[in-house]
């Protein structure tokens, strides 16, 4: 499969979305809204669940599953409001020394005029920095398109894994074709030379796992995420936190 | 410090012999007002227009003469370039030009320096060097000039000026921003003090990490300040933006920028600032200088 077709894969709209992973592979989700600033952004969803007896707390970037629900949601792409709810819920789960588990999925950050009003540059950099010496776990889990920084503001993580289709990049082919070579035809071309695909991550070493995904739905890939986070997260929560932020450190320093 | 020179008023006598003194090389046109300004002029005036107080875009070079004391700055990684790390079509070429545009071997230079008398790590970007994008290579030397900060427990001052990522990198360089910012953490973390300068342009990836981590904001007057392009918003809204979108003075109004300092004020600020911040007990106060306005 071509790394374009892969992006094509990663952006299908039948491709389930943030929460669906929150129900598929937690229960009693409790969600939690707003950022205590300005408002509550639906692009990003965010709150409290069970991962068997474990209490973590999750964060997913929604894109809405019909056209509906994605027009609500602003397809996926998160206000400032957005980013800064994820960092309130991840000091939450800080305090109560909860891991914290994040679902990415967005074409980016939302580039509008009240978001800029509003400070999406400085939203992402707090979370980045916030997340960076955050002491409890983190997972972040890229399930469709990791784009850019809008991406990266809930992906500084202990362990970052992404789907066996999903995308992640500091720019989209589109995006990269238009400024390089002026020509939005050569998007193909751009997908391939970023260098985007999950197996590009894994070569990378941008991502600790690739989740395989099913034939016929993503039960087993739910499965497998969450048999992982049972794994790990136990794991993470048992080292000092002195400890965890020094690998955290270490993990983005190798870059 | 010449700070006249800065707001005096629009009449010198190039704005009137305008046509025939459009001789490129010797008289540079202002991209604001128009005016066609000696470059000997305006070199004295820090690269600032003498008629509207336009400030040029500048190389880490001058800036470092208009901020550091005399022969106190030290380059670090001076000699660090970047590869074509993901094979990516074009950007050898690329990297060669830059070099040749810029005279420098990559996008930030990088320092210890005094400013009147106090020690710190100053970083400057290159807007001739692919417009200041990031690297892995910018992000390194950014990433240990604040590690060397964080060690011998120095300030830092730092000039951002970036048109984002460096997409020939790919993911590579969207992983800076996560480096530098933990670097700057750390830095914060352990009681230092990081001051940045946000000059024209300031956009993306940059934005989005180190330039907005400082416990002061700086800007320079004009400078365009933000996270997505322009044309972007444009497109995605489908509407015009108003007037002085995104500007430093946009961003002190929505309170994302402390302070606005142009060119000539800027040493002397960022002295203050440092100073303030040295841990050593301050001069006692002295009366307004000259020149300098009264407070009521
Ligand atoms: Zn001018």
């Amino acid at each position: 499969m071509s790394a374009y077709e892969k992006v094509l894969l990663a952006r299908a709209k039948d491709r389930p979305t943030g929460l669906a992973y929150i129900q598929n592979i937690f229960t009693d989700f409790i969600e939690l809204h707003g950022d205590r600033r300005f408002g509550d952004d639906p692009a990003v969803v965010g709150g409290l669940a069970a991962l068997g007896g474990m209490p973590v707390t999750v964060i997913a970037i929604e894109k809405g599953a019909d056209t509906k629900e994605r027009l609500r949601r602003n397809f996926g792409m998160p206000n400032p409001e957005g980013y800064r709810k994820a960092l309130r819920l991840m000091k939450q789960a800080e305090k109560f020394r909860r891991p914290v588990v994040c679902f990415v999925d967005t074409s980016g950050a939302y580039c509008g005029l009240g978001a800029e009003e509003r400070g999406q540059a400085q939203a992402i950099a707090e979370n980045i920095t916030g997340m960076m010496a955050l002491r409890t776990p983190v997972i972040s889990i890229l399930v469709g398109e990791g784009g850019s920084g809008g991406a990266l503001a809930l992906a500084v993580a202990d362990q970052v894994w992404i789907l066996e289709n999903a995308v992640y990049s500091v720019i989209s082919p589109e995006g990269c074709a238009s400024i390089l070579w002026k020509d939005p035809k050569r998007v193909k071309d751009a997908a391939g030379c970023l260098r985007l695909t999950a197996q590009d991550m894994e070569e990378l070493g941008v991502v600790e796992r690739v989740i395989p995904e099913g034939e016929k739905d993503f039960a087993a890939a739910y499965q497998e995420i969450r048999t992982a986070l049972s794994d790990s997260l136990p794991q993470l929560l048992a080292l000092p936190p002195e400890s965890l932020l020094a690998s955290r450190y270490a993990r983005f320093r190798a870059f | 410090m010449n700070l006249m020179g800065l707001f005096r008023s629009p009449q010198n006598e190039l704005e009137k012999g305008g046509k025939e003194a459009e001789d490129a090389g010797i008289r540079n046109s202002c991209p604001r007002c128009g005016v066609l300004l000696p470059l000997s002029e305006q070199q004295e005036n820090m690269n600032v227009c003498t008629a509207c107080g336009h400030h040029f875009r500048i190389n880490p070079r001058e800036r470092v003469s208009y901020i550091a004391d005399e022969d106190t700055f030290r380059e670090l990684d001076g000699d660090m370039m970047s590869r074509d790390l993901l094979g990516f079509p074009g950007y050898d070429q690329k990297l060669r030009n830059a070099k040749l545009a810029s005279r420098e071997k990559e996008g930030v230079a990088c320092g210890t320096a005094q400013v009147e008398g106090t020690p710190c790590a100053l970083f400057v970007m290159d807007p001739n060097f692919m417009m200041g994008s990031m690297g892995t290579v910018v992000g390194e030397k950014i990433t240990r000039l604040f590690e060397l900060a964080t060690e011998q427990s120095l300030p830092v001052v730092g000039f951002t000026v970036s048109g984002g990522a460096r997409m020939q990198e790919g993911i590579l360089s969207l992983m800076q921003m996560a480096k530098t910012s933990a670097a700057v953490k750390r830095h914060s973390d352990a009681g230092n003090f990081y001051l940045t300068v946000l000059t024209d342009p300031t956009t993306g990836g940059v934005t989005a990490s180190f330039a907005m981590e400082g416990d002061v904001i700086m800007a320079e007057p004009g400078a365009t300040i933000g996270f997505a392009g322009a044309r972007v918003i444009e497109q995605t809204i489908r509407k015009k933006l108003p007037q002085g979108f995104q500007t430093a003075e946009f961003l002190l109004e929505h309170g994302f920028v402390d302070l606005i300092v142009p060119r000539a004020e800027q040493k002397r600020a960022i002295a203050r600032l440092l100073r303030v911040h040295s841990g050593k007990p301050l001069p006692a106060a002295c009366p307004p200088e000259a020149g300098e306005e009264e407070r009521a």
